[in-house]
């Protein structure tokens, strides 16, 4: 990769910063753990099998490369610009999670780890995580809030048949936060020979960069693939955001596009001047949790506020910190969007597409509703379908008050 | 001398150990915790670790877990806790407090005005449990400034060039967490906590206290052979759960209860002698 000096895409620093953002604020326990991990990434990086192992897998296992899909009736329906579905959904155990848990898990293997733990929100991180446990032969165990478990049964199903052992967490708000400080507290105690698999751009260097860098393959092939077809860039790229993995992935490869406008998209749950919402860069300050320093949802003496969404995946109250950095810089917009607005991006895309997305992107989806009547008729938008809604009929069935 | 240093000077003299209890500012509300506060030096703590309440206490195992949901239910904040500590300070001037908890506490009040609030409280050291040394620095210094040690942790998973990278800046004493994992979940292992006092003695004269797994007289007295110190939180604070139901009286009473059997086990382990 040609990197120009000032890149938007050289970060982090040697000590995990973009900026004022990220680190390694965990306890000391723990410290020597995350820096032999940083070795053991920069090591794989450098290591043609590594790449070679993991592409094999990415094209068999997981079948990439995605398709580049152009939406037509939804193009058509808004009248504007041309959308482009990058689809995520399509790749084995539905969702882009996977990409990101084949990395670690060979990372895993090369560094001699034999226990796998992960946190999980929405389950599609959990499930993908028990996945490649299960292909790797590695006993897993995976945490997961009571109230996620309650509204995605059918993730939590797939983990067990996968193998995997799922641990219920019933502190706090009993949803992503708790679940990834109960994994953080499984690691600290089983320091020899656990490796936690962690499910987003969050947490301490160097997850937040190597979490990204395995997500990236989404947005490498959507520039590609629209070069191909379009022969040029898009207008406009959109991702959902939780903790940011997917947008992570799929923005990068454009940071330094000066051309393509970039839009996260955050749950604005019952709407962003309530109190139940999950927009942390739209309405957080900065904080530290969970190893990194971000924005967050927090009170004035720095306790950390629940996070509301319909969707899972998007029910946390932090962000990795890159994101922090490229809001600070202005270079990535982040916008918010309601619990409403995403069931509607939901029901809109299943109807004209057929394409039922899960939750999370339906978020991007309900965005590039909003935002495509003030752009032009031959502008073009790539929208990453983080991943397919299967697990979530469930959750919409009773907001549209169904009984399956 | 700041009190710390003066402690630490007085209890090698008398040939003794520390005894440290932990307690959460606020738990079960304010006033029961400043009850026990008060009360905790005639009951033989020789140092105290003051938790701050934090709504995610990654290091902690379920009893510190419900003792900050318990003082966040009860409405606890720092500036309550500092109040705390200021009133605590008026009466007693050489009991050390140590404010222990989480980053985030600290980073939202901002370090350099964090620093000089506690020192005008009377703190006299933090524990930070999510600030390893790479990032330490940005508390460490202002903290150092108004004469408030920042106290680092040396772990089973520090090795020897870690533990001297660890010793470089440290002040005040060191924290041997004698167990990977949680508070209150694993037993100290004494073989490895004697070990490991031998590598951290053979690097430095600073203080080094124990903590985490330690909940029984036995355990305190055992601890007590080796160490500077001896912490007790999970089992003390686990007092405060179980007493709740029998009203505060019933909480204090217990609480202070067993601050003085772990205390006297501690004190009494050495009969005046150094270990060897
Ligand atoms: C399909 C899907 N998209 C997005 C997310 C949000 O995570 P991130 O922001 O890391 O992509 C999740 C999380 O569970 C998810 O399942």
């Amino acid at each position: 990769m040609n990197q120009i000096p000032n890149s938007l895409r050289a970060g982090p620093d040697a000590n995990g910063h973009f900026g004022a953002y990220g680190g390694r604020f965990v306890a000391e326990t723990l410290m020597p753990l995350v820096l032999s991990l940083e070795q053991a990434y920069e090591a794989a990086k450098k290591d043609p099998a590594f790449h070679e192992e993991l592409s094999g897998l990415l094209t068999h296992y997981v079948g990439r490369e995605s398709p580049l899909y152009f939406a037509e009736r939804l193009t058509a329906h808004l009248g504007g610009p041309k959308i482009y579905l990058k689809r995520e959904d399509l790749n084995h155990t539905g969702a882009h999670k996977i990409n990101n848990c084949l990395g670690q898990i060979l990372l895993a293997r090369r560094m001699g780890k034999t226990r796998i733990i992960a946190e999980t929100g929405a389950g599609q991180h959990g499930v993908a995580t028990a996945t490649v446990a299960a292909r790797f032969g590695l006993p897993c165990t995976i945490y997961m809030g009571e109230v996620d478990i309650e509204r995605q049964k059918p993730n939590v199903f797939r983990m067990r048949l996968l193998g995997a052992e799922v641990r219920s967490v019933s502190s706090g708000s009993r949803t992503l936060k708790d679940a990834t400080n109960e994994a953080l507290r499984d690691w600290v105690a089983n320091v020899h020979d656990t490796f936690y698999i962690i499910g987003s751009v969050v947490g301490p260097h160097p997850y937040p960069a190597m979490v990204r860098d395995f997500q990236t393959v989404i947005g490498n092939e959507t520039r590609a693939q629209m070069l191909d077809r379009e022969k040029r860039l898009p207008d406009l790229v959109v991702a959902c955001v939780g903790g940011g993995s997917n947008a992570a992935g799929m923005f990068h490869p454009f940071l330094d596009d000066t051309g393509v406008e970039i839009h996260g998209v955050e749950a604005a749950g019952d709407g962003v001047d309530t109190p139940r919402h999950a927009a942390t860069l739209s309405k957080g300050s900065p904080g530290v949790l969970h190893g990194a320093r971000s924005y967050l949802l927090q009170d004035g003496d720095g306790q950390i506020l629940e996070a509301h969404s319909i969707s899972a995946g998007l029910d946390y109250p932090g962000i990795g910190p890159e994101h922090s950095w490229l809001k600070d810089m202005g270079r990535v917009k982040y916008y918010s969007v309601t619990d409403q607005e995403a069931l509607d991006g939901f029901m809109l895309l299943s109807k004209l597409e057929g394409i039922i997305p899960a939750l999370e992107p339906a978020h991007a989806i309900a965005h590039v509703c909003k935002v495509a009547g003030q752009m032009k008729k031959d502008d073009i938008i790539a929208i990453c379908l983080s991943g397919r809604g299967d697990k979530d009929i469930f959750s919409v069935a009773e907001k549209l008050g169904e009984k399956l | 001398m700041s009190r710390l240093s003066a402690k630490f000077a007085a209890l090698k003299k008398e040939g003794r150990a520390a005894f440290v209890p932990f307690i959460t500012a606020g738990d079960p509300d304010m006033e029961t915790s400043f009850a026990i506060l008060e009360k905790l030096p005639s009951c033989g703590a020789d140092i105290i670790e003051l938790g701050m309440p934090f709504t995610d206490p990654m290091a902690d195992g379920p009893a510190v877990q419900a003792s900050s949901v318990r003082a966040l239910k009860s409405g606890a904040t720092l500036a309550k806790v500092l109040k705390m500590v200021e009133k605590f300070r008026k009466a007693d001037k050489t009991t050390p407090i140590v404010l222990m908890g989480y980053y985030n506490t600290v980073h939202a009040h901002g370090t350099a005005r964090f620093a000089k609030d506690v020192a005008a409280a009377g703190v006299d050291g933090l524990i930070v449990v999510d600030l390893p040394i790479e990032e330490d620095e940005v508390l460490r210094v202002p903290a150092h400034a108004q004469g408030v040690d920042l106290i680092r942790f040396v772990t089973p998973t520090t090795d020897d060039a870690r533990l001297k990278r660890i010793v470089a800046d440290a002040s005040g004493y060191l924290y041997y967490v004698s167990v990977a994992g949680v508070t209150g979940t694993k037993s100290v292992p004494e073989d490895e906590v004697r070990a490991a006092m031998a590598r951290v003695r053979a690097v430095t004269d600073l203080p080094c206290t124990v903590g985490f797994g330690i909940r029984t007289q036995e355990q305190a007295a055992a601890i007590a052979l080796l160490a500077d110190g001896v912490v007790v939180g999970s089992a003390i604070v686990g007092q405060v759960a179980a007493n709740l139901n029998a009203g505060k009286d019933k909480v204090i009473a217990e609480v202070l209860d067993l601050t003085r059997a772990l205390a006297g086990s501690t004190h009494a382990a050495r009969h005046g002698k150094v270990p060897a």
